[in-house]
């Protein structure tokens, strides 16, 4: 890690993982407040994670970011203090500034765009919340970043190994506040001032203490420390906790007067305090005498145990507090979990070890069954428990990279809010299951294809609001997006309401551009996957949101490339649902060897229910190069793999053929031939980079244990591909 | 000698640049999550300062000083609040509840080290 030298870099780093994490429960929050499910703690929540972004932000300098969050957290302040009511107005601003939060925060990890323009518009947004004219120019003030300069100029004595020069980034920190703007140490004609300071009972209280300000004068430069014990009262009558001690300093320094105070700074209002420079005639002379400090305060005293009430300060407070010490109810009190924050390249570097101790293994196997070894002995059931350890190894490792789903469920949502807003439509977004857990590596990948299905849900799926009056709905579209495992797959689904594909124009489309004859006879469920081929799109005007020349077949191929699959149902009237069904993980897969024309080729386990002998009797050809199997009284249609790879003619004669019964995510079913059954094994996915060409129904490759490289199938692919083109098999390509 | 900081505050980057400002200057610097974790440190440990945030989920920074300062030994346990407002009133707030001195987020390094030398030696 290039970070890993770089302590203020790592946190950087760290700090926007953090704000991933605030921003999520951000919209969680607005979330429940949206759903009219909040109490007392949720809008808190909503306010510390803007508060803690803002202050992260401004301790890295990240101006536009604090200045937004600034403002957004203003107005939550109003809210969570009851000032300022969160109507549907509001919330929708709220969730605009969070989407837009989010936005800064990834501008400034990222850089890119400069979103300035949209931070003014949901400024003046939030300004008129708070009933406040204007654009944010007018009415923001910048807010307050304070920075307190003096200790650079001051003694660094502890600091001066040089550790923390490099973290003293002056560049990178904001405008200077409020405090008394130092000079460096000028190289002034030391001058002399005198101190009067004399604390009050309350500076004790606050955990101060005198003989600390007195050295840190002393640090200043020359001090002559006077202590007027004149107060003290006899011993017996000595009231511990009083302050009865005050001293006069004698100071010769190059420091600024206002240096000299701000030593003071924590205590002022608990004392009396009296600087005067120059001549130090009016020093008191009648106590010359010097004592320690530390052995004169009051507080070394051993304290009575009562309790002492807080008295009132006696000098004035710059303003009276506003409310009382309030404590958050510990009902909203979350377990916190305890969690080790790794670094992704590592856990990577642990997969892929463990892929690799998962060939070893199979190595490791083939060996010993070379060995021939008695089939009970302990070598083999040495190797037995061997593998279920490493199964086991494998299944911790893939959870350490599982995630719920939640973050990219959140994305959504707003892209739900976007799109509908560009477009003018009422939608609500439900989801489910969103704790559904998928490799890390999958979920990233899956954003941009979801991102396209839930704008094409919104801009094509979902009717016009005045449409779904006509047609009887209420207005508002519901999209569904919904996360479940299902045998050993993640299943996605995102769906919506609308009025379901338009068929009979989808074909003409399809029919006009060419993609299909115009004759063509088409299943209902043909057309539907028309969708899906490349240069279909079927808005006749390109909108802006969904029209930016990116067609559900990249989703697809994107899909694809996860090794997953994407299915089409649509009902007219009453929706369109795009289901895609994804591998746990990217990186092994249960897996039966097989053989076919000579070449060893891996199907996922997953996806075969069962393997068939035919006998010649039980295959009918209901047209040339197209038969179908009876399997138990249902016809199946047969895919020839050999051929429909390309690796020999079709075959001819089916008698003793060995098939592969696999079931389709919708259901159907197809007996996929092949020539023999080798194995049944754990294999390595080891994925076909861009060097390669993509083959049709070739979705990996591993190596076995003999070392071999066997090419990963996607049955699904292929007998989809067999059904469109029956007659000519699919040059794969991949023969080597 | 080394002084044995505790820092609330339920952001990890707070945490972090406390914790990266104080122990290059030879500090031994304990963390808390919110005010609650805090007791539960502080419970463990005898800081010679604390450094608490204010906005915090379960028991805000007022709560936590309260809670601190009514421990007898903690009366006079120095406490710096940390605050990205530098409102007069959230200064005598913090002072109410018995902080006995603050720091403006985002903090300089130096600042920080030197606003604990100064209240806590």
């Amino acid at each position: 890690m290039s970070t890993e030298n770089d302590p203020m870099a790592e946190i950087r780093a760290s700090f926007f993982v953090e704000c991933e994490e605030l921003l999520e429960a951000l919209q969680d929050s607005l979330q429940i407040m949206d759903d009219g499910a909040e109490d007392s703690e949720t809008i808190n929540v909503v306010f510390r994670a803007v508060h803690s972004i803002k202050g992260g932000a401004g301790a890295f300098g990240l101006d536009a970011l604090v200045r937004f969050a600034h403002r957004y957290e203003t107005v939550m302040d109003e809210v969570r203090t009851g000032r300022m009511e969160a109507d549907a107005d509001a919330l929708k601003v709220f969730f605009q500034c969070a989407d837009h939060l989010s936005d800064l925060v990834r501008h400034s990890r990222d850089g890119g765009a400069d979103p300035a323009e949209q931070s003014n518009t949901l400024l003046t947004r939030l300004n008129a919340l708070m009933g406040e004219e204007g654009g944010p120019t007018e009415s923001e003030p910048e807010p307050e970043i304070e920075f307190q300069p003096m200790g650079l100029a001051l003694d660094l004595a502890p600091l001066n190994d040089g550790s923390l020069d490099d973290l003293l980034d002056l560049d990178a920190l904001p405008p200077l506040g409020d405090l008394p703007d130092l000079p460096p140490l000028a190289l002034n004609a030391p001058k002399t001032y005198t101190l009067h300071f004399a604390p009050e009972q309350e500076l004790f209280e606050t955990g101060n203490e005198p003989y600390l300000l007195l050295r840190a004068l002393h640090e200043l430069g020359t001090a002559q420390v006077t202590c007027d014990t004149s107060r003290l009262p006899p011993q017996q009558s000595l009231t511990p906790e009083q302050p009865y001690l005050s001293w006069t300093i004698e100071l010769e320094t190059e420091a600024e007067e206002a240096e000299i105070l701000s030593v003071f700074e924590f205590v002022d209002g608990l004392c009396t305090l009296k600087l005067t420079s120059g001549d130090s005639d009016d020093m008191p002379s009648d106590l010359p005498q010097m004592l320690p400090a530390d052995q004169t305060t009051p507080t070394s005293t051993p304290e009575p145990p009562t309790a002492i009430e807080p008295a009132p300060s006696p000098a004035p407070q710059p303003a009276a507090p506003a409310a009382p010490p309030k404590t958050q109810t510990p009902s909203a009190a979350a377990a916190v979990k305890s969690v080790v924050r790794v670094d992704l390249d590592r856990i990577e570097r642990l997969v892929n070890l463990v892929g690799e101790l998962v060939i070893n293994q199979a190595m490791l196997s083939q060996s010993l069954e070379d060995a021939n070894l008695p089939p009970h002995g302990d070598a083999i059931s040495g190797l037995e428990e061997f593998q279920r350890l490493t199964r086991d190894i494998q299944d911790s490792v893939m959870m350490i990279r599982a995630q719920p789903v939640k973050s990219l469920f959140q994305r959504m949502s707003r892209i739900i809010r976007e799109a509908s807003a560009a477009v003018d439509k009422d939608v609500r977004l439900h989801t489910e299951g969103e704790a559904t857990e998928v490799d890390k590596t999958v979920i990233e990948r899956l954003a941009d294809p979801l991102t396209h299905m839930i704008r094409n849900a919104v801009d094509h799926g979902l009717e016009k609001p005045a449409d779904r009056i006509a047609a009887g709905k209420p207005p508002e579209g519901q999209v569904k997006l919904t996360a479940a495992h299902r045998s050993g797959r993640v299943i996605i689904e995102v769906s919506d309401d609308g009025a379901g594909i338009n068929r009979p124009r989808v074909l003409q489309i399809a029919i006009d551009k060419g993609l299909i004859p115009a004759d063509s006879q088409l299943s209902d469920s043909e057309i539907d996957n028309l969708l899906f081929l490349p240069g279909f799109s079927t808005a006749s005007t390109v909108s802006d949101l969904s029209g930016r020349g990116v067609g559900m077949d990249v989703v697809r191929t994107a899909i694809q490339a996860l090794g997953g699959r994407i299915a089409i149902t649509s009902i007219p009237g009453e929706g369109t649902s795009f289901s895609i069904s994804l591998p746990l993980t990217l990186a092994v897969l249960d897996g039966m060897v097989i053989d076919t024309a000579g070449e060893t080729l891996v199907v996922p386990l997953n996806l075969v229910v069962e393997t068939l002998t035919f006998a010649a009797s039980e295959v009918s050809m209901i047209r040339p190069g197209q038969h179908v199997v009876r399997v138990r009284g249902a016809f199946v249609p047969v895919v020839d793999l050999g051929a429909e790879l390309g690796y020999r003619a079709p075959l001819t004669d089916f008698e003793g053929a060995v098939a592969l019964l696999i079931v389709h995510e919708n259901g159907s079913r197809a007996a996929l031939m092949i020539d023999n059954i080798l194995d049944q094994r754990q294999v390595v996915i080891k994925g076909l980079d861009d060097g390669f060409f993509r083959a049709a129904g070739i979705a990996a490759a591993t190596i076995l244990g003999d070392g071999q490289i066997a090419l990963i199938l996607d049955p699904s692919d292929i007998i989809t591909n067999a059904a469109q083109h029956p007659q000519e098999p699919l040059k794969a390509g991949v023969s080597a | 000698m080394s002084l044995n900081i505790l820092a609330v505050d339920d952001s990890r980057t707070m945490r972090d640049m406390i914790r990266l400002a104080l122990q290059p200057a030879g500090f031994n610097v304990h963390t808390a999550d919110d005010g609650l974790h805090g007791i539960d440190v502080l419970d463990g440990i005898e800081p010679d300062a604390i450094i608490t945030d204010i906005n915090m989920p379960r028991m805000d920074g007022f709560g936590f000083i309260d809670a601190v300062r009514g421990q007898e030994k903690h009366r006079a346990t120095p406490i710096l609040v940390l605050t990205t407002e530098a409102a007069p009133e959230l200064k005598a707030r913090a002072r109410e509840a018995g902080a006995t001195g603050w720091i403006v987020k985002p903090f300089d390094p130096a600042k920080l080290v030197k606003a604990l030398q100064m209240v806590a030696g």
